[in-house]
């Protein structure tokens, strides 16, 4: 296992970056599409970027003098925080919007504050909505580069990258693992930024949960579907767990928070069916004692911290890849 | 201030070396067809011109499909409230370039058409700004509220021709029986939307597509449950009732099954779930975002076999103009709709040209149908109708651009769309309202 703070690239992309094929792609907008290729180009340009938050000196300037503009129309602390540190580690001028109090609420639609925000000229945006493919639709009308932080039910792509980089530097590879996401799948962006990002690079994908929170005909997306975790954890390599946004337990999808603890919370027993070596996740915040149990979440075979280190890594990548497409080569930039 | 349109008909016109297709009498013949005073009064095969009126004007029609006019059954306007929409006068404009001579507009406006004072003023409105016969329908139930009767008699005699709650369906199974039962007193058509409220509260179809982007779907039954209560209401009370826009095969059965039971039912069917199905909403292409919505093939090919073998009865533009202010939206929030007077025509001779049905069968579903479900004298070219006619050249390739449409809305459906059939003139009483230029 490569759990070791290695600031070196892991072991299979043992290709110098400046060999790399450059990333094509303008904005980042889901992994539906992406192709093996490119998701790798981010995981490898990623790991790279691991050091340089361990580092004391934390700036790798590639991208100074530039603008990252924050648009969060949901409340996110850790995933704007993470954003917000990525674009400064790359020396980005970085702007929160806090579009909570702002002229949106006054009725401004998002096409307006689209074009609002293109006449101060960021190089880049990231944008959260409530609304699946918000993204996509400002992204039409941004002279910039869009990075989706997480459209309504839709793609939660950085998410799955910082997943896909904490398994790979775990486990040293994902094709062939079983990776098992548990809970809440109909709502959840980032079950599907996973599952997309997971089948792409060759892993065996199954979802659990109550039939009401599994969304119609998700097996044809590619992964296998339980309604009972004795049945869905054994033999799984990686546990995902999902957030359970506390408006769905009052009985519209499920009865009560005890009762989805009793049947899909992860304790001690269930992480005990999976392999020994199984690590367990949450894309976080925990609603500890709902879907995880906090003996689990700080247990060993949690990595729920590394998701959050990798967070800032995978989002520095993704926004050096969009900016610059042929990542630079070591000595220039000082890194690793 | 404009004078108010010309309406008047002319005297007499002579329509020479037409393909004359009218599904009332099953009659496709080269022929010509002689119009008086705003009625059609002889149609045949080379017509005498010895008799003919010295005034009388003469128009070769070049071997073109002359057909009874479109009668479109549910259309929604803007006008009163919604102005920057549609006005009833831009509406008109769409309309005659889409070949409508009559359309049956829904009372979904501000105020809701539920009082008599209101039918009277759309029809004033329409007589003087509009070149089609726009026939109000009135709402179901006060404001739409699903709770409340109108005023069934008063409102008929005021001219509303069908009661509809627009796009909005009757929740309670107690006012849809009311309905229906008080109804039948006036001989008056129920035009019913059948999507469940509850059910059907997601944005598009329910399957792999809505899962793959994230949105909450709408599944079939929410618009089978609805529409098999009401056909046990409907034999209940013996009313009459029209489903107006179906989407699924089931629904297709349901009424079909009814019909055997000679239940006096019948169903439309929106042009967009005749030509388009979920696939075409593409990355969260709101103009894609109609109601009912956009099903999968399987069901989209369940509504051609219905208009093919009469399960269901007629093909309506579902013509719902919106703004950018409700359209440029995230998906989730835009509202529903799709301008389509303008497209009816030829995106219904799509399923001509691909030999799913019959061209006389399309005109039919297009005009006698509607017609004759309205109450309506038009839908026909037999001797003493009115002459509401659309000529067209089934076979004229043409690329339907936004810029060039005449409603006040953009939201179509059929952007960039390439189409094989186009309207060249449209006559409603007569009078020839639309002439396309070369």
């Amino acid at each position: 296992m490569k759990r070791s703070s290695s600031p070196s690239r892991s072991a299979e992309t043992d290709a110098p970056a400046f060999q790399m094929q450059p990333f094509g792609l303008r904005h980042l907008l889901g992994i539906e599409g992406l192709s093996a290729a490119e998701i790798n180009h981010l995981l490898d340009r990623a790991d790279a970027m691991v050091g340089i938050s361990r580092q004391v000196e934390k700036k790798r300037p590639t991208l100074s003098g530039r603008t990252l503009i924050n648009l969060f129309f949901e409340n996110s602390t850790r995933t704007q925080s993470s954003f917000e540190i990525a674009g400064k580690r790359l020396g980005m001028d970085v702007i929160n919007m806090a579009v909570q109090t702002s002229s949106v609420k006054k009725g401004e639609t998002l096409l307006d504050t689209a074009v609002t925000l293109n006449a101060m000229q960021p190089d880049l945006l990231v944008v959260r909505h409530n609304a699946a493919g918000a993204a996509e639709l400002l992204s039409q009308k941004m002279g910039c580069s869009v990075i989706n932080a997480g459209d309504g039910a839709h793609e939660h792509p950085t998410q799955a990258l910082l997943d896909a980089l904490t398994i790979r530097r775990t486990k040293g590879q994902i094709e062939g693992l079983t990776v098992a996401i548990c809970g809440d799948i109909a709502h959840s962006r980032v079950a599907r930024s996973n599952i997309h990002l997971l089948n792409t690079l060759g892993a065996r994908v199954r979802v659990v949960a109550p039939s009401t929170l599994l969304p119609g005909q998700i097996e044809d997306l590619g992964v296998t579907a339980y309604r009972r975790m004795e049945d869905g954890l054994p033999g799984c390599d990686v546990v995902m767990m999902l957030r359970l946004q506390s408006e769905r337990m009052s009985g519209a999808f499920v009865p009560s928070p005890r009762e989805y603890y009793r049947y899909f919370g992860l304790n001690a027993e269930r992480v005990a069916l999976a392999k020994p070596d199984a690590i367990v996740m949450h894309p976080g915040p925990m609603n500890r004692g709902v879907e995880i149990a906090s003996t689990i979440a700080d247990g060993v075979q949690s990595v729920i911290a590394e998701q959050v280190e990798m967070g800032v890594a995978v989002r520095m990548a993704v926004m050096e890849a969009l900016q610059m497409p042929q990542p630079a080569s070591p000595d220039e930039t000082g890194a690793a | 201030m404009k004078r108010s349109i010309n309406t008047k008909p002319p005297r007499q016109r002579l329509f020479v070396n037409a393909r004359i297709i009218d599904p009332s009498q099953s009659l496709d013949i080269q022929g010509d067809v002689l119009v008086s005073k705003g009625k059609i009064e002889a149609l045949g095969k080379s017509l005498p011109r010895d008799q003919l009126k010295p005034f009388c004007k003469i128009i070769d029609c070049g071997g073109a499909v002359l057909a009874p006019g479109l009668v479109d059954a549910r259309v929604f306007i803007g006008e009163p409230g919604g102005e920057h929409r549609e006005t009833i006068k831009s509406a008109s404009r769409a309309a005659v370039s889409g070949g409508v001579t009559s359309l049956a507009m829904m009372p979904d406006t501000s105020p809701v058409i539920d009082d008599a004072a209101l039918v009277a003023f759309i029809r004033q409105t329409a007589r003087e700004k509009s070149r089609v016969n726009i026939l109000p329908t009135a709402a179901l139930s006060k404001g739409l509220m699903g709770e409340e009767m109108t005023e069934f008699g008063l409102l008929s005699d005021a001219g509303a021709v069908a009661f509809t709650d627009g796009s909005k369906t009757v929740q309670s199974a107690q006012m849809m029986r009311r309905a229906l039962t008080y109804a039948g007193d006036f001989d008056a058509l129920i035009m019913a939307a059948t999507r469940d409220a509850t059910l059907g509260g997601g944005v598009m179809n329910a399957g792999l597509n809505a899962t793959r982007m994230g949105l909450p779907g709408i599944p079939r039954e929410a618009e089978i449950i609805p529409l098999e209560r009401d056909m046990r209401l409907v034999a209940m009370t013996k009313g009459r009732y029209h489903a107006s826009t179906l989407s699924t095969s089931d629904a297709a059965d349901v009424i079909a099954r009814a019909k055997d039971r000679a239940l006096d039912v019948s169903a439309g069917v929106a042009i967009a779930n005749l030509a388009l199905n979920e696939n075409d909403i593409g990355s969260y292409r709101t103009f894609f975002r109609v109601s009912p919505p956009l099903r999968n093939e399987d069901d989209r090919l369940a509504m051609v076999d219905g208009i093919r073998t009469g399960k269901i009865d007629l093909i309506c533009s579902n013509h719902n103009p919106q703004d950018v202010d409700t359209k440029r939206l995230p998906f989730a929030e835009a509202a529903d709709g799709a301008v389509g007077l303008e497209s009816l025509l030829a995106a219904s001779l799509r399923l001509y040209h691909t030999d799913d049905v019959p061209l006389m069968r399309i005109l039919e579903c297009l005009s006698t149908s509607p017609a004759k479900r309205l109450g309506l004298n038009c839908g026909t070219l037999a001797v003493g109708a009115p002459a509401d006619m659309v000529l067209f050249d089934p076979d004229a390739p043409w690329i339907l651009q936004e810029k060039d449409l005449r409603s006040r809305s953009r939201n179509t459906a059929f952007e960039g769309a390439r189409f094989q059939g186009r309207v060249l003139k449209t006559i409603v009483n007569g009078r020839t309202v639309f002439s396309r230029e070369n």
